[in-house]
């Protein structure tokens, strides 16, 4: 919202600065966005008269000029303006001055053999507006000498707030004037409002058609016949107004709604009365009805909009736009201003379904005065008259204000409890008062009158806002926050302690953190899961954040390919985040998600690095299942893997048959085909809250009991099927004896010919801990046998000779 | 016999002499051995007088003693210099580089986050959750944005299908975590709600998905002035200034009433921006006090309870504390990005060790 410091000392009697005026505005919720200072840089511009305007000896186009810039010393310079003319007054901007609109420093110059010593600014080099059809050309009666700024009204700050949606009422100028009078800026001027007597019944009536008597999308419409208008320029100073504020004008009675609309929040339309034909009728729309607009776009409306018809149909969409047919021109003479109140909701709906952006669309959405009708239509009916001449028909009025005045009880103690402020009583009264309010009631409990351009006050805590922010959120104490506790609970639930473990634990293995978007390619997303349509954006912003993930896993190995066409092929990614089955709360589960890629490092003197692998993403799931405090021992790995993990390279870490705690291995080369990255990339998914929770509720450990006999260790080698996996000899040999078997380690696999085809050997180092005395030989013989037997029985296989 | 003297003269210049461990041996024998010097000496004891034989005999245990020490102490000299030289022959290149170690790292907004978690955990707040598929009801309804207001307009909301013609939503921010809250639990009610949100922009300063955290305190006294209480301490930690100037501004949000926005002192002097003291104003938050239209929507009488609820762009804080430039940055998963803005994973933040290292 922008208006000029002199426009709202129109409203407001101040002698406040303009920083304690944008100060205030800030500190009381219309917050100051910028002050334009247009007067900045053209300080030294000032009006002088061509004394003397001849033509250029050698240049067909240019004119020598003397001009006068009012110091008594006549300057000659050349210009080429087409409207150069002895005698009139222009803005000269002497030699040495910086010239804004084409960013020029003036020096003396000669030009086709005359000396130019200064410059006749058209209003597009001042850098005011884009005219440049000739130089400015000022008023005869123009003193010369004086600062240009001045005599053009440029030194006249533009002030542009921001206004939230609840303060509709301050979309014009008089709103926020009196928020400041409240603030202690000044006071609120009396509006100049007296009615306008008409002299003849208008010949245009309206009729409000609508069904249902109490919610009538306009239920008020206030109109009035001006004849024997002249519609021409609008004056300067309503001019330079309206361009101040950023509006370009168009005509008298246009430039009248467009000040009507920011003056007062009164937005009008005036309609050329001699294009209307019949009365007036405001109803809804009928499926597939036209018009074409002001902006001149054609519009077609369903069933759900206020229309302004005519016996020739639509002449205005209500609340939104006016109609391009039946809208004034230069040639119109005689006017019909309609003043009228639309439905906030479907004002908004409308101009959102059509996607129509408008002053009037921008304000009735938010709420205008329902009270104001007729006093705005008094108000216009006299700037037409003043501007335009013209006769006045008596006001038809059609329906009523439908805000019938609304009261809140208010306690004024709650300002105190709500808000922590002490405010006087008398204070919290002057502020509510200054803002329109009435207030009636006891001590304790006040009845207090809306005024009818504050919709958006509607409850107690309302009226504690108004009176503390124009009171100052500054003059509310801080006051500590007191704890519940003395000392605090831990912030994190356990669910939310493993993600932490689980990041920490990533990242000191190596992997670095990404944060990737939740929505992914359809595409892409179709390679690790089909996904439900629950799970796909109705409005995506492209194609490639369309789908919610069902795994971050493409994310992060796009992002590898994105690194490696950056020149680093080998990215270490990890996620920690959500992905998605369906709709539902209870369809999304958080996963720790990570790739390995390229090789495990770069070249180096000691060890030459070697293709990541399965091994390596398996390593990493075990090592957050430990840090998550996972039975680690207790997992069973299982192969039947989803297809975008390699088919035989990848595996499941479970509890159990059914609860997958995590899966490993290298990623599908038909998926990384697909996402056109190069492999090998190998991953792993965890999934914490799957881990079992503790079931201990103390923090104690079971007691460590520490055996004074040494642990033993014994190899054995098996010769075994090639298809023989690892994890069967180990879980055999460790069940061959419960008590004295402590770990069972894999140390060597081979495959030679010397084995045979279909053959390998497994090697395992067996510890055994004694507890009750040192083994005998006879005794580490016995277990040796159990255990070849058990390995033997589970796998086929034998002891390697 | 020999003068014992002399002997032991002798015979520790010879250990001296010595130049290896086979020569030291050599002496052993001669001197120590069954057929030694002293061996011999001791042998002869057996012919003295009683009371000769025992100062004799002390005598020569003495000086065995003291060979044997001077044989031991020049064996371990000489079998230094032999590991003396053999070390030299082991020298390594010591300016070769070890075998690399990948570091890892922790993404900005996730400690950004954990520093925020440690602040309000320090002030009693726990840490709540929500889904981030939401329906209209807890993302719009419930927190007083009717379906036609403008405010809901600003919101660019993604929309995923639902059932029944009722639409989800992508949460637009992190409140209707505080309506689950709500709903499900019992005031006194102090959650902090860090997430993952989602909006319908995309240019140079918004990203479809961002973080906010947001605050809510429910109870029965707690008031604008605890409010600003909370939120002064909160950024005064986080950006790591003493007296950070803190200014509160009305503003509009529809789940709180009176409502606040909260900005910082800063200082673009010089074209450096910092945060502290300064001549300029730096929106950080939004704030206020809980709508009693909320608290009712919620189940819980607005009569009895009141509070107050606050938001925050994550990636904002992220951004102004460690001066990453360009927001769109932080989900482009470049490696030279990451490692520049990540951090270490010991640099776990709290109020303890400090939040930064």
């Amino acid at each position: 919202m922008k208006f000029t410091l002199s426009w709202l000392k129109e409203h407001l009697d101040t002698n406040a600065s303009l920083t304690e005026i944008t100060d205030a505005l800030t500190m009381v919720g219309l917050e100051l966005e910028g002050v334009e200072d247009r007067a900045k840089g053209l300080e030294t511009f000032v009006t002088a008269r061509v004394v003397e305007a001849k033509q250029h000896p050698n240049a067909d186009r240019l004119r020598v000029c003397q001009v006068d810039p009012g110091n008594g010393e006549t300057v000659e310079l050349v210009c080429g303006a087409p409207n150069a003319r002895t005698g009139m007054i222009g803005v000269f901007a002497p030699g040495g001055s910086y010239i804004p609109g084409i960013d020029v420093t003036l020096k003396p110059t000669e030009i086709r053999g005359v000396m130019s010593n200064g410059m006749l600014l058209s209003e597009r080099e001042m850098g005011i507006s884009d005219e440049h059809d000739g130089i400015v050309d000022l008023p005869e009666d123009t003193p010369i000498g004086k600062p240009a700024v001045d005599i053009m009204g440029l030194n006249d700050p533009v002030i542009d707030i921001a206004i939230t949606p609840n303060r509709g009422d301050c979309l014009g100028v008089r709103g926020i004037a009196r928020d400041l009078a409240a603030a202690g800026i000044g006071s609120l001027k009396p509006l100049a409002n007296g009615p306008v007597p008409g002299s003849f019944e208008s010949p245009i009536k309206v009729h409000l058609d609508f069904d249902d008597p109490d919610n009538k999308p306009c239920p008020y419409f206030v109109g009035r016949y001006v004849r024997g208008v002249t519609n021409g320029e609008s004056p300067d100073w309503l001019k330079e107004k309206l361009i101040a504020v950023g509006l370009r004008p168009i005509s008298a009675l246009v430039d009248i709604t467009n000040l009507m609309t920011i003056d007062l929040n009164r937005p009008l339309h005036v309609f050329d009365a001699d294009k209307v034909k019949g009365d007036i009728r405001v109803r809804l729309s009928k499926s597939g009805e036209k018009m074409l607009a002001l902006n001149e776009k054609e519009y077609t409306f369903d069933d759900e909009m206020t229309l302004i018809t005519d016996d020739n149909g639509p002449e205005g969409l209500g609340g939104v736009m006016g109609g391009e047919v039946s809208g004034v021109t230069e040639e119109t003479v005689n006017v019909f201003i309609e003043s009228a109140y639309f439905d906030p909701v479907r004002t908004a709906m409308t101009g959102r379904k059509l996607q129509i952006i408008s002053d009037a669309r921008y304000r009735f959405e938010r709420g205008i005065d329902p009270a104001f009708l007729e006093t705005g239509m008094e108000i216009a009916t006299r700037l037409v008259m003043d501007l335009c001449g013209g006769e006045p028909s008596e006001v038809v009025i059609a329906g009523g204000n439908p805000e019938k005045g609304r009261s809140l009880d208010f306690r004024p103690d709650r300002v105190k409890e709500l808000a922590g402020v002490d405010v006087p009583r008398d204070e919290i009264q002057r502020i509510l008062a200054v803002l329109g309010f009435e207030i009636s009631g006891d001590s304790e409990t006040w009845q207090v009158k809306i005024p009818s351009w504050r919709s958006d006050i509607v409850h107690e805590a309302c009226l504690v806002e108004e009176v503390v922010r124009i009171n100052g959120f500054d003059k509310i104490p801080v006051t500590p926050l007191p704890r519940e506790t003395t000392l605090p609970k831990p912030a994190l639930n356990l669910s939310q302690k493993r993600r932490a473990v689980a990041r920490r634990t990533l990242a000191a293995r190596g992997l670095t953190e990404a944060v990737t978007y939740s929505f992914m390619g359809e595409k892409e997303a179709a390679l690790f899961a089909e996904t439900p349509d629950s799970i796909r954006i109705a409005n995506p912003i492209s194609s490639e954040l369309s789908v919610m993930r069902p795994s971050a896993l493409a994310n992060l190995i796009q992002a590898a390919g994105r690194n490696a066409d950056r020149g680093f092929a080998n990215a270490d990614l990890f996620e920690v985040g959500p992905e998605y089955f369906g709709d539902a709360p209870e369809d999304q589960r958080i996963s720790a998600v990570g790739i390995r890629s390229g090789l495990t490092g770069p070249k180096h003197w000691s060890k030459a690095p070697a293709p990541v692998d399965a091994y390596m993403a398996k390593a990493d799931a075990l090592a957050v299942l430990d840090a998550l405090g996972a039975p680690v021992a207790n997992l069973q790995v299982f192969t039947d893997v989803l297809t975008y993990y390699h088919p035989g390279r990848a595996g499941e870490l479970r509890l159990g048959p059914k609860n997958t705690l995590a899966r490993f291995g290298e990623i599908n080369p038909k998926v990384l085909r697909a996402l056109d990255v190069k492999g090998p990339v190998v991953a792993f998914e965890i999934y914490p809250d799957a881990v079992p929770q503790p079931k201990a509720k103390s923090a104690a450990r079971s007691m460590l009991t520490l055996s004074p006999f040494q642990p033993i260790e014994r190899d054995f080698a098996f010769v075994v099927d090639t298809e023989t996996e690892a994890g069967k000899v180990v879980q055999a040999a460790r069940g061959a004896e419960k008590t004295l078997i402590t770990d069972v380690r894999v140390f060597d696999v081979f495959e030679g010919p010397s084995l045979g085809e279909g053959r390998k050997s497994l090697a395992v180092t067996v510890v055994l801990q004694p507890t009750e005395n040192t083994l005998t030989d006879e005794e580490i013989e016995g277990i040796s046998k159990k255990i070849v037997q058990a390995v033997e029985k589970a796998t086929g296989g034998s002891l390697r000779a | 016999m020999d003068n014992p003297d002399q002997l032991r003269d002798d015979i520790l210049k010879d250990v001296d002499a010595a130049e290896s461990v086979d020569a030291l041996e050599e002496i052993r024998v001669a001197v120590l051995g069954k057929k030694g010097r002293i061996t011999d000496m001791m042998k002869g004891l057996g012919q003295m007088a009683p009371d000769e034989r025992k100062a004799a005999g002390q005598a020569l245990n003495a000086l065995k003693d003291e060979i044997a020490d001077a044989l031991e102490s020049k064996k371990t000299t000489l079998a230094d210099a032999d590991l003396d030289r053999r070390l030299m022959t082991e020298k390594i290149d010591v300016t070769l580089p070890p075998a690399p170690e990948p570091q890892g790292s922790i993404h900005p907004i996730s400690q950004t986050i954990d520093e925020i978690t440690a602040i309000f955990g320090e002030m009693g707040f726990t840490v709540a959750e929500g889904p981030d598929i939401e329906d209209d009801w807890h993302n719009f309804t419930a927190l007083n944005i009717p379906a036609d207001h403008p405010a809901r307009q600003e919101h660019d909301t993604f929309y995923l299908p639902g059932e029944h013609g009722e639409r989800k939503v992508l949460r637009t921010h992190t409140s209707p975590v505080q309506i689950r809250t709500m709903t499900a639990e019992k005031p006194p009610i102090r959650i902090i709600i860090p997430g993952r949100t989602y909006r319908s922009d995309y240019d140079a300063t918004h990203s479809p998905m961002f973080h906010q955290v947001e605050g809510l305190v429910i109870d029965k006294t707690s008031h604008m002035g605890h409010l600003k209480g909370c939120l002064i301490e909160f950024c005064s930690a986080f950006f790591e200034v003493d007296d950070l100037p803190v200014r509160f501004r009305p503003s509009y949000f529809p789940f709180t009433e009176p409502s606040a926005e909260v900005d910082i002192g800063c200082t673009r002097d010089g074209g450096e921006f910092r945060i502290g003291h300064g001549d300029d104003w730096l929106e950080i938050l939004g704030s206020g006090m809980v709508n009693p239209n909320v608290l009712a929507n919620c189940g819980i009488d607005p009569t009895e309870y009141q509070g107050f609820a606050f938001g925050i762009g994550i990636e904002r804080l992220a951004m102004l504390k460690y001066g990453i430039p360009d927001l769109r940055t932080f989900y482009d998963s470049d490696l030279r990005w990451l490692r520049h803005y990540g951090f270490r994973s010991l640099e776990v933040p709290g109020m303890v060790g400090g939040l930064v290292r």
